[in-house]
């Protein structure tokens, strides 16, 4: 009905030359499946989202110091994508996981003892490879969620993390029998330009990190979109419901286990090859499991986003919080310092618990509506 | 909904307002950050220790003008003794200050991480007491020190000392000693020279690990029970110390056999335990107590002018005073490194020239206040380690006592394994062994 659609286009036109709307979708039509079922399927998101991803590859490498690529956005990317992997266990296929830190565990130590073995393969390759491990092991302690649930399931997986830990401890060949069991990463290049060990410039680290995020958060992305993620979201939201539908339990529930260990693994092997250097198992204490685990509450359950968004809360507000008192000139003693930032930092996660129980994720999609309707609210 | 956006606008603003810049840099000043955790589970020993470094600092500052009219700038991180930390506040504070030139990391753990950074950013590691073993061999590790000893020579030391009491190295034959230990790097790092060294003199070992942070050992003594040994070793720290020997206090062990390491004896450690912690004994390399001249100083000069960083009663414990004497070694290092390089702040290449032309003499000492108090020493290109003897100290209820002579630990044997240790672990990070003989 061409006539229509011009009336439609002019309208649109119309208001676009008045009115100040930044963020409408107005005027951007889908002509066909393909353009209704895009991750971002409004372009203004498409556009920020590049925009962002452009922006994160570019000015921080060239604008920011050594401190805060190597100790603050390092750091975040990597548990960003070890959120990513708790979020499509916890957030989509709804099996509550307190093993993180012993997944990640996994990957770290078998990234060292794969790069130490075959010292020609590829770094990438090595954390894909390490990847795998965790997954195999993911799979293996995913195994009581057939029978456990939820809290149950949690105390399930404590054992993962305290086995492991106590596994890496105990038998000194994952460390290749170094007499305080700490494993090195050593130096490795890709492409000829050194992306691990000591003498790797912290842009190389940041922009090997930033592309191992990017890519795999946008694996996480579609396999959440598509049959995969439905599946594990049948399963979250009833799983008897699930398997009356067709949906079988045992497969899903272990693939949900071994994505995650997977990207879990691989952000281990990331944390001790592109951010510490060299690291013990109290590296992959019960804290970092449990770490993981408020940033997907906090950034919100069910959300790729709110991986990140969470992520970023939990590792920049407290680096925010020690830096403020000195950069407002205010001296205080370290102590007070810290016990401050712990005390503001508890407060502040009560906070968006009770403003948003569902994660910084929601609070950004309100956001979005808002946008939508603005300046027209009904 | 109001609410809903004073939430989003608090995200927003958390997010802009961390891209803030660092403060501005003194002149005439040499910065040294300081690692210290005065919180969290390791927090008893972190706080003695913290405030050593700030009091002896502000003490050369305050009564020298500095170190040769050079100032010292100092900031405080706070690790909590996690290495993640660690490497946080190494990242933020090592370009302050127109570049720290020595980090002292005070924790195993963060210096195994630092060992490779330093090396390339040109900063001093000095683990003072701690540490890789294996880096006291400066052919291999040339930024790092770890004078005036290593875990292994203490852990030599403390079995010739046991061999002493049981009168005669032979006398060790069939004995059974437990070492129980914190399962990190610093924990196990005794271990491979308790080994060693069981093989050697045939006594029995058992090495019993204790998970950090170490409040619950009750299995671990239940098992030192069961074995009852002849004599205890513990390396521990924080809250794993003062819980050990309550532990081994509860079970009716002879707290005369008891030996801590040199991180697991100072006052803290012991008050928790009562009575029940009476005659216990640790490893040290200096002496307890406040009545040298270097802590009259402390007191004049710095805490008259209300600038101490301790409660004054707490002046002269005995972590207190093994950082007022790293502090020191810091400081005499830079002193070396200006007789040389002149009087003015030097980099970190020069002080590292410095810390390996340390000597410290009886003489010096005395002009410092602190004689008696420690012993001299001497720093080589190729012993990074330094030539320190160890003592033992006895708890009485009140205080600490010395009550062994100076204990030359067993560098024959240790010598060689740290060598080949060395080898190892420079190998791990490509580096290669220098001639010393070609240094000036």
């Amino acid at each position: 009905v061409p006539a229509e659609m011009d009336v439609l286009r002019r309208v649109s036109a119309r208001c676009e030359a008045r009115e100040p709307v930044i963020y409408r979708e107005a005027g951007q039509f889908k002509t066909g499946y393909a353009a209704d079922q895009a991750i971002f399927p409004i372009a203004q998101d498409r556009w920020l989202v590049v925009a962002g991803v452009a922006a994160l590859a570019l000015v921080p490498p060239l604008v920011a110091n050594e401190y805060w690529l190597q100790a603050i956005l390092i750091p975040f990317l990597i548990y960003s994508l070890a959120a990513v992997g708790l979020n499509l266990l916890t957030g989509y296929a709804g099996q509550v996981s307190l093993g993180t830190g012993g997944f990640m565990a996994v990957g770290a130590y078998a990234a060292f003892k794969l790069t130490t073995a075959f010292p020609g393969l590829s770094v990438l390759a090595v954390f894909v490879l390490a990847g795998l491990c965790a997954a195999a092991v993911g799979m293996v302690f995913g195994l009581p969620s057939l029978r456990i649930k939820g809290f149950y399931l949690a105390v399930a997986t404590l054992a993962a993390q305290f086995f492991l830990i106590w596994l890496f401890n105990k038998v000194a060949w994952f460390t290749n029998y170094a007499p305080s069991g700490t494993i090195t990463a050593p130096t490795r290049t890709l492409l000829g330009v050194t992306v691990t060990g000591p003498t790797a410039t912290a842009e190389v680290r940041y922009l090997v990190a930033l592309g191992m995020v990017a890519v795999f958060a946008l694996v996480a992305k579609n396999l959440v979109r598509g049959r995969v993620g439905r599946a594990w979201m049948a399963v979250r939201d009833r799983d008897i419901a699930a398997e009356i539908i067709g949906i079988r339990p045992l497969q899903t529930k272990l693939l949900a286990f071994a994505v995650s260990s997977f990207y879990c693994g691989v952000a281990g092997a990331e944390l001790v090859f592109l951010y510490l250097g060299s690291a013990e198992t109290l590296a992959f204490d019960i804290n970092i499991s449990f770490l993981v685990l408020f940033m997907i509450i906090i950034g919100g359950l069910g959300s790729i986003l709110g991986s990140f968004l969470g992520a970023a809360f939990i590792i920049l507000v407290p680096i925010l919080l020690t830096n403020v008192p000195r950069l407002i000139g205010l001296a205080m003693r370290t102590d007070t310092q810290k016990h401050l930032e712990l005390m503001i930092f508890g407060g502040l996660i009560i906070f968006f618990l009770i403003i948003e129980p569902h994660g910084l994720a929601r609070l950004w999609q309100i956001t979005k509506e808002k946008l939508r309707l603005w300046p027209f609210p009904h | 909904m109001k609410s809903r956006w004073l939430a989003v606008g608090m995200m927003v603003a958390v997010l802009v307002g961390a891209l803030a810049a660092s403060a501005p840099a003194q002149d005439k000043s040499m910065f040294i950050p300081l690692l210290v955790y005065r919180t969290g589970p390791f927090a008893p020993n972190g706080i003695p220790s913290a405030n050593g470094f700030n009091d002896y600092f502000n003490l050369i500052n305050e009564r020298d003008g500095g170190i040769n009219g050079v100032k010292i700038a100092f900031e405080e991180c706070e690790t909590q003794y996690k290495t993640d930390l660690g490497v946080e506040c190494y990242e933020k504070l090592k370009n302050k200050g127109g570049g720290a030139v020595i980090v002292n990391p005070f924790s195993t753990g963060i210096t195994y991480q630092l060992i490779p950074k330093a090396a390339v950013d040109k900063v001093v590691i000095h683990s003072a007491g701690y540490g890789m073993t294996a880096s006291a061999d400066g052919r291999w590790f040339p930024w790092v020190f770890n004078f005036p000893m290593t875990y292994w020579s203490q852990a030599s030391a403390f079995v010739k000392y046991v061999g002493a009491q049981e009168g005669g190295m032979d006398k060790l034959k069939g004995k059974k000693i437990v070492h129980v230990y914190h399962n990190s790097p610093y924990g196990k790092e005794a271990n491979p020279t308790l080994e060693t060294l069981s093989k050697q003199f045939g006594f029995e070992l058992t090495l019993l690990a204790v998970d950090s942070p170490g409040q619950e050992q009750k299995a671990t003594w239940l098992q030192v029970r069961r074995l009852n040994p002849n004599w205890i070793y513990i390396s521990g720290w924080g809250v794993m110390n003062q819980v050990a020997v309550r532990e081994a206090a509860a079970i009716n062990f002879p707290m005369d056999h008891v030996v801590g390491n040199w991180w697991t004896g100072t006052e803290v450690d012991v008050v928790p335990a009562g009575d029940g912690a009476k005659g216990y004994k640790s490893m040290t390399f200096h002496a307890p107590g406040r009545d040298f001249k270097v802590h009259q100083d402390i007191l004049k000069f710095v805490y008259e002018k209300g600038k101490g960083a301790a409660n004054r009663p707490d002046v002269g414990e005995v972590l207190y005073n093994r950082t007022i004497i790293n502090a020191m070694l810091n400081v005499e290092a830079i002193r070396t490194a200006m007789k040389k390089f002149g009087n003015k702040p030097l980099t970190g290449e020069q002080v590292r020239w410095g810390m390996e032309n340390l000597d410290i003499t009886e003489k010096r000492l005395d002009e410092m206040g602190m004689k008696g108090l420690m012993r001299p020493l001497k720093v080589t290109c190729d012993n990074h380690e330094g030539n320190g003897l160890a003592l033992v100290q006895q708890w009485d209820g009140k205080k600490w006592t010395i009550v062994s002579d100076w204990i030359e630990p067993m560098r024959e044997i240790v010598r060689p394994k740290l060598e080949a240790a060395a080898v190892e672990e420079g190998k791990k990070l490509n580096y290669t062994m220098r001639d010393c003989s070609k240094e000036s």
